[in-house]
């Protein structure tokens, strides 16, 4: 009935569009992903991630667009026609029908053999380990024991590509921990094709192959994880990944590889991401973790600053520092720092990304935003 | 309920080992707080304006003007002028709260979810309930009468020769149950159909289930329940069908319906007793047929169907 069992070697999205309204919810994405592929749709909410899988699995239309099969047109064919598997945020399992019959119900509507379904329904429920819960009602099983169900509902199609629409979000941390380990020993062992949305950039680090970060529906950055974790393209990504510390500073000087910048008497060196020019105003990221404290011998980089709030997380203090400047420095440490300690942070050069500001300036940025008054040189 | 006097008893507990619990929070455990006060005016109401009066026919239907105290009863089921009047009954009220129910499902269905101009659609469909029977009544006579327009329409077309009969007879109070009780029916149908999760649905779907099996399968079953109680209400509304039956039927012959028997013995016979008897085996045959359909309800699955409705 379906041709989603045939595997393919490449599914092409090409300039995919759609309008809520007069407004656009995801825009012109084009995307290739290759058979085995794990890839990760990363954003904030409402940047369209949600909207691209919807698209895919074909329950919302493009407004503009197509989505190729290898030479197999797909994005006018419906859902029931494409064949992908479908893990959803609140699992959607049907309440009336036991767990078997749950996973059972993709390989009725092809009309299956009853042994086959037998047989295939046992395994997938194997491969779950919900043996013991196998007779019971959805209602009866806990939250990860669902998601499993959920999971193996769609893999037991052996479907050409899974979606994975946030599955791990309605999880208590230790669970989301157990289940993200089991997604990726499934998508390993039974070489799926996996697009997997998320907001959780760890979670998208450590699971995908490949990340396509989004932001008010427009791509940002594809790349590996290492790249988006080391290289992101834009401020918007690096404050997506984890670079905590923005601070919109000003130019001093700019080679190709080094770039001196300033705000208040603040004087840095980092390294430029996208073009930027003496005078300009820029964003300059860094990550909590590269702040060192009390470093022997660090020189460049080297700022005195007192300790203002300090947050005990296991081995390592997450803490907030204020420089004489004003500036606010969020910093990760291994040192017993206090409130009130006078230390001086400094930071490795090569960890220090400064990237051309855009108009609209970073909205949560802490007071020294305001300093820079005149519009940006760079752009 | 002495709970709600609330004294402030001295804690009088002693201190060591058996620290007692405060009578307040034992009688909390089992539900009983000074909220249930709230329930007073409810349980007023029940008391005087149901219990009360259904009790008091109940003893009136055991104590006849004449014989012994079923006699009442078996002078109802004996005479099949009187008995007829059970199944003239349910010959309408049951296919009129059937339709009613079946009808709204594809328009509920449809409607669920949001569109542009569906508070217009909804107050169309659900503004008969506000015009009242007499009202409904007047309309259908006029509409589907011998000099009607409907039979106007259908003269004029030549697609009859002389008008069909649709008032003062069966269909006449089918008509009017039909478009009283389905803005009932709708509303119920459409209520329990936004409270099942559309995600279900999209699920199917992901699965390869096409959109008869998508309702067949995941939507139909977990509406059952729903479309149950909603039967037993809207069937119970046509069941004591009375002034329909008398203004649009025939209530001399094919709808001389139970209340009209019972009508006719208390206010023409002024035979009070039998009018309570009567209105006795009306209450028990709603219950069977109550019974029944709630019996197969609870063959259905009948938890949470993840919907915010």
């Amino acid at each position: 009935m379906t041709a989603g069992t045939k595997a393919f070697t490449q599914l092409r999205l090409e300039g995919v569009s759609r309008r809520f309204g007069g407004h656009d919810a995801l825009r012109d994405l084009d995307l290739t992903i290759e058979a085995g592929e794990f890839v990760a749709l990363l954003g904030p909410s409402g940047c369209g991630k949600s909207t691209a899988l919807n698209c895919l699995a074909g329950l919302l239309p493009l407004t503009a667009g197509s989505i190729w099969q290898d030479d197999r047109r797909i994005d006018t064919l419906p859902p029931e026609r494409r064949g992908f598997g479908m893990v959803f945020q609140n699992y959607a399992l049907f309440p009336h029908m036991s767990v078997r019959a749950n996973i059972a119900f993709g390989l009725k509507m092809r009309r299956l053999p009853k042994d086959e379904i037998r047989r295939r329904t046992d395994e997938a429920v194997h491969l779950v380990r919900l043996e013991e819960h196998a007779g019971k009602l959805p209602g009866q099983l806990s939250g990860g024991q669902q998601q499993r169900v959920a999971i193996a509902r769609a893999v037991v199609l052996e479907p050409s590509l899974v979606l994975m629409d946030e599955p791990l979000s309605n999880l208590d941390a230790k669970l989301r921990l157990e289940m993200r380990t089991e997604i990726r020993r499934l998508h390993q062992s039974l070489g799926l094709t996996t697009v997997y949305v998320t907001h959780d950039q760890e979670e998208a680090l450590s699971l995908a192959d490949r990340l396509v970060v989004l932001r008010e529906g427009r791509v940002q950055q594809i790349g590996s994880p290492e790249e988006l974790h080391t290289r992101p393209t834009n401020w918007h990504v690096a404050d997506f990944m984890g670079y905590r510390n923005l601070w919109t500073m000003r130019v001093r000087e700019a080679a190709d590889d080094t770039v001196a910048v300033e705000l208040d008497g603040l004087r840095l060196i980092g390294v430029p991401v996208g073009p930027v020019a003496p005078g300009g105003e820029v964003i300059v990221a860094v990550r909590p973790e590269d702040v060192r404290v009390d470093q022997a011998g660090a020189t460049t980089n080297a700022v005195p600053a007192e300790i203002e709030v300090v947050e005990y997380q296991g081995r390592e203090l997450a803490a907030e520092a204020v420089t004489s400047a004003g500036a606010r420095v969020h910093l990760r440490t291994d040192q017993r720092v206090a409130p009130a300690d006078r230390v001086t942070l400094s930071i490795d050069p090569q960890r220090l990304l400064v990237f051309p500001g855009d108009p609209a300036a970073i909205r949560h940025a802490d007071g020294a935003a305001a300093v820079v008054e005149e519009p940006g040189l760079v752009g | 309920m002495s709970v709600t006097t609330s004294t402030p008893v001295a804690t009088s507990a002693g201190p060591p080992p058996p620290a007692r619990v405060h009578w307040q929070h034992r009688l909390a455990e089992r539900g009983v707080d000074r909220q249930l006060w709230l329930l007073t005016p409810a349980l007023l109401f029940v008391v005087l304006l149901f219990l009360y009066p259904f009790f008091y026919g109940l003893g009136l239907s055991f104590q006849p003007t004449e014989g012994g105290p079923f006699s009442d009863y078996a002078r109802f089921f004996s005479d099949a002028y009187q008995r007829g009047t059970i199944w003239t009954t349910l010959g309408l009220s049951l296919p009129a709260a059937l339709l009613n129910v079946l009808a709204s499902v594809p328009i509920a269905y449809r409607m669920r979810g949001r569109f542009r101009g569906k508070r217009l659609v909804t107050i169309l469909l659900v503004v008969p309930i506000t015009l009242g029977t007499v009202l409904t009544a007047q309309g259908l006579l006029n509409f589907l009468g011998p000099t009607g327009w409907f039979n106007r329409v259908l003269t004029a077309l030549h697609l009859t020769d002389e008008p069909i009969r649709l008032v003062h007879n069966y269909w006449g109070v089918f008509f009017s149950l039909i478009i009283t009780g389905f803005p009932f029916a709708f509303l119920l149908v459409l209520s329990y159909l936004s409270g099942i999760d559309p995600t279900l649905e999209r699920a199917a779907a992901t699965l390869g289930a096409g959109w008869w099996q998508r309702f067949r399968m995941i939507t139909l079953p977990l509406l059952m329940p729903g479309l149950a109680t909603t039967f037993c209400l809207t069937f119970v509304l046509a069941f004591s069908v009375f002034p329909s039956a008398v203004l649009v039927g025939n209530p001399a012959g094919e709808t001389r319906v139970i209340s009209i028997a019972a009508y006719q013995a208390a206010y023409e016979q002024y035979d009070y007793p039998y009018a309570s008897a009567i209105a006795m085996i009306m209450g028990l045959i709603e219950l069977v047929v109550i019974s029944v359909v709630l019996f197969a309800r609870t063959r259905f699955y009948t938890g949470s169907t993840g919907g915010k409705g």
